[in-house]
């Protein structure tokens, strides 16, 4: 009964989806298994019923809330990059390009020199989220002209509010007591090692309930690609859309930041060469894009954990390096591409 | 006949810049109306005002009865479709972007598309003869095939109104011809009630059944195009020295530009 098309799509689409689900599968247990203490595969069943062995403590204490950790912010940047490039249809916007990741960045510095995390360790998600929102805010009514929104303007003001937010956050730094510094600098490097049960699962619930809700306004998203009047030409409402959008970037955003510190270019790059994988249809876009991101996290985290050891490296500095660099490619070639249309 | 549309002396536009004032026409069900006007005259704002894109100051509009203002987007979506000229086209596949326009009766939370959905789409991708083309990417058709998609789209809304902006204006005559033809068939066949913005006066003789002529944000005048284009009313609103003819085939008026040469030669012939 169902047309040939659907049916080709949907098997397309599934069989994408359980690549993906194995992917994450496979990096979770490289993570599980290397470390200083290597872990067989074969030995992790046996040994997480002996409870009293050295590896249960470090596979449940450590590994484990690590690549679920791990998982969940990877998915939840890269999901926030998906989301935005689709909002601004372009290639080139994510969290870190918007100033959103600066602002959580202030947000939490913030917090650290008022000492805010002292009192509650929720208040650091939650300065992260303020200082977020507030850029994302600032950035979007900067960058409306005449009732239309220019994604020009808008990467430009973000780009400076990035610079602001740093310049910010080294006056606090420079005002504030060295033991504040030594967390802040500790932070901004970026790290999964994160030993709060409560701050891991909130991240993971987190991320699948913005999953859902992005999911819920999958077809709207769809519609933007054509712009934001055709799609309110097609019945979409884009303002409440958008604004809806913009509250769950700015809480994954935020929320990343705050629990694991600046880890930049997941939300740029793994949306970017995943649309070129599965095409741009956000029913799968989405979904992919979180599953690629969590793998790719994960996978950068072994890299950190393995290169240097025993020393650990940062792990935005594996993400920042490999980002970066494909950054100035996609920023190249669509130079080339833009001048190939003009002739 | 009924009345589709009922434009009440309407006056919208941007915040402290242009603005149209006190428009009012009626567009009977099935008619092909074409909206004339040199550049800035308020054509696109008046689509605008229409459509619900710009806030109306004063004025109503009424869609078959009802006031617009008062519809979803979602209701407006399954009553009128609007065309406007591809500035930006994105690179998906033309199927993708025709199905879009079955946006407005999907429901909430339905992910995947019926099959009715699908055979709207190619109903409509025949008749705008896109069907061959359903696997290319909309960035790589030429500026005709873009709008033929871009109207197969707009179809598959099951509007009762379609607004055009300008589509023709960049197509070489074959496919404005192409175009327009198809446009009158919709309009014939489907009973398709039409307003389009055209800048061709010819081209607006002979398809449009009424027409609406614009300047400086204001109505000039309106009525069948034997009575709106006469070259004394086009000197006027567009400034520039015109003949007029009657297209021998279709009865239709025809306007010929002079150039600035040719009329100081006959100034001077007349002063001899």
């Amino acid at each position: 009964m169902w047309d040939l098309r659907v049916m080709y799509k949907k098997t397309r689409w599934l069989f994408y989806v359980l690549l993906l689900v194995a992917t994450v599968l496979g990096a979770a247990i490289l993570s599980l298994s290397v470390g200083e203490i290597r872990i067989p595969l074969t030995d992790i069943p046996k040994l997480l019923a002996d409870k009293e062995s050295m590896e249960f403590g470090v596979l449940t204490y450590i590994r484990i809330p690590r690549t679920l950790l791990g998982f969940a912010i990877g998915g939840s940047l890269s999901l926030a990059g998906a989301i935005l490039q689709g909002i601004y249809r372009n290639p080139l916007v994510e969290p870190y390009t918007l100033g959103i990741s600066g602002g959580a960045s202030l947000g939490v510095t913030f917090a650290i020199v008022a000492g805010l995390h002292l009192l509650n360790i929720l208040f650091l998600p939650l300065a992260g989220f303020i200082g977020a929102f507030a850029t994302i805010f600032f950035v979007y009514t900067l960058s409306i002209r005449k009732g239309a929104l220019s994604v020009n303007r808008m990467l430009l003001i973000g780009v400076m509010v990035s610079f602001i937010s740093s310049s910010m956050m080294m006056f606090l730094m420079s005002i504030t007591a060295v033991e504040n510094i030594h967390g802040i600098v500790f932070w901004i490097m970026g790290s999964l090692n994160e030993s709060n049960t409560v701050m891991i699962w909130g991240m993971v619930a987190l991320s699948v309930i913005c999953l859902i809700i992005a999911y819920i306004f999958v077809m709207p998203l769809n519609a933007l690609r054509l712009g934001e009047e055709k799609a309110r030409h097609l019945g979409i409402n884009s303002d409440v859309t958008i604004r809806i959008l913009f509250v769950i970037t700015s809480l994954l955003t935020g929320a990343c930041i705050a629990v694991a510190g600046i880890i930049g270019f997941v939300g740029l790059v793994v949306p970017h060469i995943v649309r070129l994988w599965v095409g741009s249809d956000y029913r799968i876009m989405l979904i992919a894009s979180f599953l690629s991101g969590g793998t790719f996290l994960i996978v950068c985290d072994v890299l950190a954990r393995t290169v240097i050891s025993p020393n650990e490296l940062p792990i935005g500095v594996i993400t920042g390096i490999v980002g970066g660099i494909a950054f100035i490619i996609l920023l190249s070639r669509s130079q080339k591409q833009s001048k190939l249309l003009k002739g | 006949m009924s009345t589709l549309l009922a434009i009440n002396n309407i006056s919208c536009g941007y915040g402290n810049g242009f603005h149209i004032k006190d428009i009012s026409f009626s567009l009977p069900e099935g008619y092909f109306a074409g909206i004339i006007g040199p550049n800035g005259s308020g054509k696109t704002t008046l689509f605008k005002g229409i459509s619900g894109d710009l806030s109306l100051n004063s004025g109503s509009v009424l869609f078959d009865g009802k006031d617009l203002s008062t519809l979803s987007l979602r209701e407006k979506a399954q009553q009128i479709s609007i065309v406007s000229q591809f500035a930006e086209v994105p690179s998906i596949t033309v199927e993708e972007y025709v199905m879009m326009g079955r946006m407005p009766y999907r429901k909430p939370f339905q992910f995947f598309d019926k099959p009715e959905d699908i055979a709207v789409a190619h109903h409509y991708m025949q008749l705008t003869n896109t069907f061959r083309l359903r696997n290319k990417l909309m960035t790589e058709l030429s500026g005709g095939e873009q709008q033929m998609a871009g109207i197969a789209s707009a179809l598959c809304q099951k509007p009762r109104l379609l607004l055009l902006d300008e589509p023709t204006s960049h197509l070489d005559i074959t496919h404005q011809v192409k175009f327009m033809n198809l446009i009158q068939k919709l309009n014939d066949d489907l009973r398709l009630s039409v307003i389009m913005i055209v800048h061709d006066l010819t081209l607006a003789a002979e398809y449009c059944d009424y027409l609406v002529m614009m300047k400086n944000g204001q109505v000039f005048c309106q009525g069948a195009p034997e009575e709106v284009l006469t070259y004394e009313k086009i000197e006027k609103v567009y400034d520039t020295v015109v003949v007029v003819k009657i297209n021998p085939v279709s009865g239709k008026p025809v306007v010929f530009p002079v150039s600035e040469r040719r009329l100081k030669k006959l100034n001077e012939k007349d002063i001899k």
